[in-house]
C-alpha cells in the first residue's frame, strides 16, 4: 500500500484585471490510501485550484507536494470527452495516450465496461449519453491506467440521483483496492459518507478530519420542530423561527422544521410549538461553522393581483422531436402561491416541458394555460406574466449589478420611472446595495444568483420559473436562496422549479416526477415519500425506487 | 514533458482522433476542398484586369474618307465598342450618364491635320472615375490609332512621323490578365484556408474542456502540435491540388515549372499559414477570436499587399517593406513564376527561403506558447 499523497503549505495566487487574488492560502493535508477524502466548501473556496495543483496542472507559489511513485489520475470538473467520438473511440484515445498495449487494453476495457455498465453503449456518440453516463465514461477514461491517487473534481454535479449513487459505488470499489481518492463536492450528504473530510473556505482549511468529528462540533445545536400540514402556514412559521434569537438556519423538511442554533443558545420556541433536540448532520455543522449572516428576507410586494385558483393548467401536453417523444401527455395544475417542482433525471423531458410553459417552443398537442392565457393563441401575453431564471448565469459579466438590472427592466418594457423605482426597491430588498457598482462577472455565485432572481421579478410576474436554480451550490447559498423564494411564495408568487437535485425538491409544496417524458409520480414530498419509500430513507430513496420500478415495468 | 519526444502510439492515437473528428464534422473538408473551387470560379471569372468591350462614343465632324476607315479599325478591336454620336453635346451627355466610358472626336479638319507634322488630328476623352480602366482604355485607343496610322502609311508607302514600336510581352503573350491573376489568387485563397483550418483546433480543445483532460495524459507538446498539424496539412495540400488542377483545366493556364518544385513550395507555404492559424488558436484559446484573427490577418493583406493585384514595386517604400511580412507575397511570386515562366531558381529560392524562415518563426512561437499546465 502506498503512502498516498501529502501536501504542505500550498499557496496559489492569481493576478488578473481585478488585482491579485489568493485562491489557496497555506493548505496542508494527506490524501490517504484506501480512503475517500471529501473536499467540501462553498463556491470559490479554492477546491478546484487545490486539485489542479495536486494534479500538476498549476504550479503553487509556495509549499510542497509529495506524490507516491505510481500514477496520479485526475478527472476535471468538466471532463473533456470528445462528444463527436463514440464511447469506444474515447476510451481508445485515452488508452493510446497512456501507452496501453493491446493485451493490457483488452483486459482493462473489459474491466471498465463491466465496472461502468457502458458495455451496451460502446458505439454510441459520447455527446448522446446522459449526464450520468458521461461522468461514468469520463471516470473510465481517467482509469485506463490504474492510479495510486485519484483526484475527482465535483464528479456528481449535474448528475441525477440514480447515476450519483452508481458513481459513488464505483469509486467505493476503487477505494477498496487501496487507491487514495479525493472527491470534491458541494453536496454534504456525499461528504458525510466519506472517510475523511477537508473543509475549504476562502482558501484556508477550516477542518481536516473524520466527518463524524466535524458533525460532533455542532452537537446540541440542532433542533426539530413539528409543524401543522398547511403549506402557507409552514412557511410563515419557518420565517418566525428564523427570526428567533440565536437561530442560524431554519429549513422545512416535510412536516417539520430543522433548526440550527448558535452554541449554547436556548432551545427555540414558538407559540404552541416545541422543539426537540436531534443529532446533527454534517450539513448542520457546516452551516454553524460558516455562519451565514442570517436575517429572514423581507416579503416584497412583487406580484400584481391575478386572482386565486389555478395559475398553470396543463392537459395532455405532448412534444415530439421527429420520432422521439420528449414529453408524453403530461397533465397537472399549479395553484396560486404554490411552489411546484418538476423532478427527474437528465433528459427526462423537464426542460422541454419548461420551454413549452414559457412559450419558447410550441406543443405538438395538448393544452397549456399559464396565468390565464392559452399558450396556443397567446404565447406572448403569457410570457409577459412570467419571470424566468435560467440554469446558467445569463447576465452581462462586465456590466455592474445595477446596469444589469436596468437592462433587464428595459427588456421587460418598464418605463423609465417604473424602472428606477423597481430597481431601487429590488436592490434594497435583495441586499444588493454593497455590490451595486461591481461588475457582476466577478461576484460570488450566491450574489450573482440573487441578482438574477431580482432581475427575473422586476416586471412583477405572476409566475416565476426556476431552472435548476441551485445545482452545484453549497448549502449556505442554497438555503439563503430558498428563504427568498419562500418569502415570495408567501406574498402570492407561484413558483415552478425544475430539478434533478433532491434537496431542492424538499422545498416544493408539490412535485411531479418526470421520467422518460411521462409523469410517474405526483404529490407533496411527504406523500411521495410515504407511497414509494417504505424504508423511510427519504425522498431520494423514493425517487430511485419510482424510477427503477418504471424501468422494470417498461423495459426499453 | 519537454523536448521533442514523440511516441508513435500516442501520436497515432491522437491523429486517429483528429481524423475521426474531421470526418464526423466535415466542415473542414468543405473549407479545404470546396471553398477553393468556389472562390477560384467566383474570383477567377469575376475579377478581370482587362478592359474589354468598353463603350465609346465616336463623334465624326469631318467628311474625310479616312474617318470611316479609322472607325472600321475601332470596330475591329475587342476592346472598344464604338457608337456614333450625332454631335459633341450628345457624346458628353452619354459620358455623364455612364452610357459610354470614352469619347473619340474626329474634328472637321481631321483630313488636313492628318498630313501635317506634330498635329493632333483626333481628340480622346476618357472617364477617369476608375483610373485603372481609364488608363487602359486611353492606351488601347492610342494603340489603335498608332496601328491604323502605320497600316495607312504602309498602304501609301509614305513615311509617317510615328515611331513604329515592335513590342512583345513575355510570359503572357496574350496579355490575358487571368494568367497573372489565377496563380496569385491561389496563393491568397490558400492563405485564408490554411489559417482558418487550424485557427479553431487548439481553441476548440480549450473551450470544450478537453485540453485539461489531455494535459493529464503523457501526451507531449510535440505530439500535440504534430497531431494538430499533420491532418490539416494533408487537407490543405488537397485544397492546393484541387486549385492547381482547376487552374490548368478550367482556366487553361500553362504550367512551365516542375511539379516537384510546386509541391515543395506549397508544403513550405502550408506550414506558414497552418502555423499562423495554430499560433492564433494557441494564444487566444478562443475559437471566435482565433478565427477573426486568422481572417483579418490573412485576407486583406493577402489581397492588397501580396502583389496579387497591385504591383509591390509601385507601392510606397514603407509599404513595400511591410509587404515582407505577408507570406502570400512570396507564394504569389513563386506560383506566378512556376506557372508562367518555369523553374527560375534565382526567383524561387529566395522566396522559398523566406517561407521556410516564417514557418520556423511561427511554429516556434506556437511551441513556446503551448503549455503543459493551466497557468
Amino acid at each position: 500500500m502506498s503512502a498516498g499523497l501529502t501536501f504542505e503549505g500550498l499557496r496559489k495566487t492569481f493576478t488578473g484585471e481585478a488585482g491579485t487574488v489568493t485562491a489557496v492560502d497555506g493548505v496542508s493535508g494527506v490524501i490517504a490510501p484506501g480512503k475517500i477524502t471529501g473536499l467540501v466548501g462553498p463556491d470559490a473556496a479554492g477546491k478546484t485550484t487545490l486539485i489542479r495543483m495536486l494534479a500538476g496542472l498549476l504550479v503553487p507559489n509556495a509549499g510542497t507536494i509529495t506524490k507516491p511513485p505510481g500514477h496520479v489520475s485526475y478527472m476535471p470538473q468538466k471532463f473533456g470527452l470528445y462528444e463527436d467520438l463514440t464511447v469506444e473511440q474515447n476510451l481508445v484515445l485515452y488508452a493510446d495516450l497512456h501507452g496501453l498495449d493491446q493485451k493490457a487494453r483488452k483486459e482493462t476495457f473489459a474491466k471498465l465496461h463491466g465496472f461502468t455498465g457502458l458495455a451496451p453503449f460502446t458505439d454510441r456518440l459520447a455527446g448522446k449519453l446522459s449526464g450520468g453516463m458521461k461522468q461514468k465514461l469520463g471516470l473510465a477514461c481517467t482509469l485506463v491506467v490504474t492510479p495510486e491517487v485519484l483526484l475527482l473534481d465535483e464528479p456528481s454535479v449535474g448528475v441525477d440521483p440514480v447515476s450519483r449513487r452508481e458513481l459513488w459505488a464505483m469509486v467505493q470499489q476503487l477505494q477498496n483496492t487501496g487507491i487514495a481518492v479525493l472527491w470534491s463536492t458541494a453536496y454534504l450528504d456525499e461528504a458525510e459518507r466519506c472517510d475523511h473530510v477537508m473543509l475549504l473556505h476562502e482558501g484556508t482549511m477550516l477542518f481536516d478530519g473524520a466527518p463524524k468529528d466535524f458533525t460532533a462540533r455542532s452537537e446540541g445545536q440542532t433542533w426539530r420542530m413539528a409543524l401543522p400540514a398547511k403549506a402557507a402556514e409552514k412557511r410563515e412559521l419557518q420565517r418566525a423561527a428564523a427570526a428567533l434569537p440565536g437561530v442560524i438556519d431554519s429549513q422545512i423538511q416535510g412536516r417539520a422544521l430543522r433548526l440550527v442554533v448558535e452554541k449554547d443558545a436556548p432551545a427555540p420556541t414558538l407559540p404552541g410549538l416545541t422543539a426537540e433536540q436531534i443529532p446533527p448532520r454534517l450539513e448542520d455543522a457546516y452551516l454553524a461553522m460558516l455562519h451565514p449572516p442570517h436575517k429572514p428576507p423581507p416579503i416584497v410586494e412583487h406580484t400584481e393581483e391575478v386572482g386565486s385558483g389555478e395559475l398553470i393548467r396543463v392537459h395532455d401536453l405532448t412534444r415530439k422531436f421527429g420520432a422521439f417523444t420528449a414529453v408524453d401527455h403530461l397533465s397537472f395544475e399549479v395553484q396560486r402561491g404554490e411552489i411546484f417542482g418538476l423532478l427527474g433525471p437528465n433528459g427526462a423531458g423537464k426542460s422541454t416541458t419548461f420551454k413549452m410553459l414559457c412559450g419558447l417552443i410550441p406543443a405538438s398537442s395538448g393544452e397549456a394555460h399559464v396565468a390565464g392565457f392559452d399558450l396556443r393563441v397567446a404565447r406572448a401575453d403569457a410570457r409577459g406574466r412570467l419571470g424566468y431564471m435560467a440554469q446558467k448565469f445569463a447576465y452581462v459579466g462586465y456590466l455592474s449589478v445595477e446596469q444589469n438590472m436596468r437592462f433587464a427592466a428595459g427588456v421587460y418594457g418598464l418605463s423609465k420611472k417604473e424602472a428606477n423605482e423597481r430597481v431601487e426597491e429590488a436592490i434594497d430588498a435583495f441586499g444588493l446595495a454593497p455590490y451595486r457598482s461591481s461588475a457582476c462577472g466577478l461576484l460570488p455565485l450566491g450574489i450573482k444568483q440573487r441578482m438574477a432572481l431580482a432581475c427575473a421579478i422586476l416586471h412583477r410576474p405572476a409566475i416565476l420559473f426556476l431552472d435548476e436554480p441551485t445545482s452545484g451550490v453549497d448549502p449556505v447559498t442554497r438555503h439563503e436562496f430558498w428563504a427568498r423564494i419562500n418569502a415570495m411564495a408567501d406574498a402570492g408568487m407561484t413558483v415552478l422549479v425544475t430539478s434533478h437535485f433532491i434537496d431542492e425538491a424538499e422545498y416544493c409544496d408539490r412535485l411531479a416526477i418526470i421520467y422518460r417524458g411521462k409523469m410517474i409520480g405526483l404529490g407533496s414530498p411527504e406523500e411521495i415519500k410515504a407511497q414509494h419509500d417504505k424504508g423511510g430513507a427519504g425522498l431520494e430513496a423514493a425517487f430511485i425506487s419510482l424510477v427503477e420500478n418504471y424501468d422494470r415495468e417498461h423495459p426499453q | 514533458m519537454t523536448g521533442p519526444t514523440v511516441n508513435m502510439q500516442r501520436l497515432r492515437g491522437f491523429l486517429r482522433k483528429e481524423w475521426l473528428q474531421i470526418i464526423r464534422d466535415p466542415s473542414s473538408i468543405v473549407v479545404a476542398v470546396i471553398l477553393p473551387m468556389v472562390m477560384l470560379v467566383l474570383f477567377g471569372f469575376g475579377v478581370s484586369l482587362d478592359a474589354k468591350n468598353q463603350p465609346a462614343a465616336i463623334v465624326i465632324e469631318t467628311a474625310a474618307p479616312e474617318a470611316q476607315d479609322f472607325l472600321a479599325s475601332l470596330r475591329a478591336t475587342p476592346y472598344v465598342t464604338p457608337t456614333i454620336a450625332p454631335d459633341r453635346q450628345t457624346a458628353i451627355a452619354w459620358m455623364r450618364t455612364g452610357k459610354v466610358r470614352a469619347i473619340v472626336v474626329l474634328p472637321e479638319d481631321f483630313g488636313a491635320q492628318l498630313h501635317r507634322a506634330n498635329a493632333a488630328p483626333i481628340q480622346v476623352l476618357v472617364n477617369g472615375t476608375d483610373s485603372n480602366t481609364a488608363r487602359l482604355l486611353a492606351g488601347y485607343i492610342q494603340g489603335i490609332w498608332a496601328t491604323w496610322l502605320q497600316g495607312k502609311a504602309q498602304a501609301e508607302r509614305t513615311q509617317v512621323q510615328t515611331i513604329a514600336v515592335q513590342s512583345r510581352i513575355w510570359f503572357n503573350e496574350a496579355v490575358d490578365s487571368h494568367r497573372s491573376i489565377i496563380p496569385g489568387l491561389i496563393a491568397v485563397i490558400m492563405t485564408l484556408i490554411g489559417a482558418l483550418l487550424t485557427a479553431l483546433v487548439i481553441a476548440r480543445e480549450w473551450e470544450r474542456g478537453t485540453m485539461e483532460a489531455l494535459l493529464t495524459t503523457p501526451l507531449t507538446k510535440t505530439e500535440l502540435l504534430l497531431g494538430k498539424l499533420l491532418p490539416y496539412f494533408a487537407l490543405g495540400m488537397g485544397g492546393m491540388v484541387v486549385s492547381t488542377v482547376f487552374a490548368l483545366t478550367v482556366f487553361g493556364l500553362p504550367f512551365a515549372g516542375s511539379v516537384w518544385v510546386l509541391l515543395l513550395a506549397s508544403s513550405l507555404f502550408m506550414l506558414v499559414v497552418l502555423g499562423f492559424g495554430l499560433m492564433a488558436s494557441t494564444i487566444t484559446r478562443n475559437q471566435f477570436s482565433a478565427s477573426i484573427l486568422a481572417l483579418t490577418a490573412t485576407m486583406l493583406p493577402g489581397m492588397l499587399l501580396s502583389g496579387f493585384i497591385f504591383d509591390i514595386r509601385s507601392m510606397n517604400p514603407v509599404v513595400q517593406v511591410i509587404t515582407h511580412i505577408v507570406p502570400a507575397r512570396y507564394f504569389v511570386e513563386i506560383l506566378k513564376t512556376l506557372f508562367l515562366a518555369g523553374d527560375i531558381w534565382p526567383v524561387i529560392l529566395p522566396n522559398m527561403g523566406a517561407l521556410a524562415l516564417m514557418a520556423t518563426i511561427l511554429l516556434t512561437i506556437t511551441a513556446r506558447k503551448t503549455t503543459r499546465s493551466l497557468e
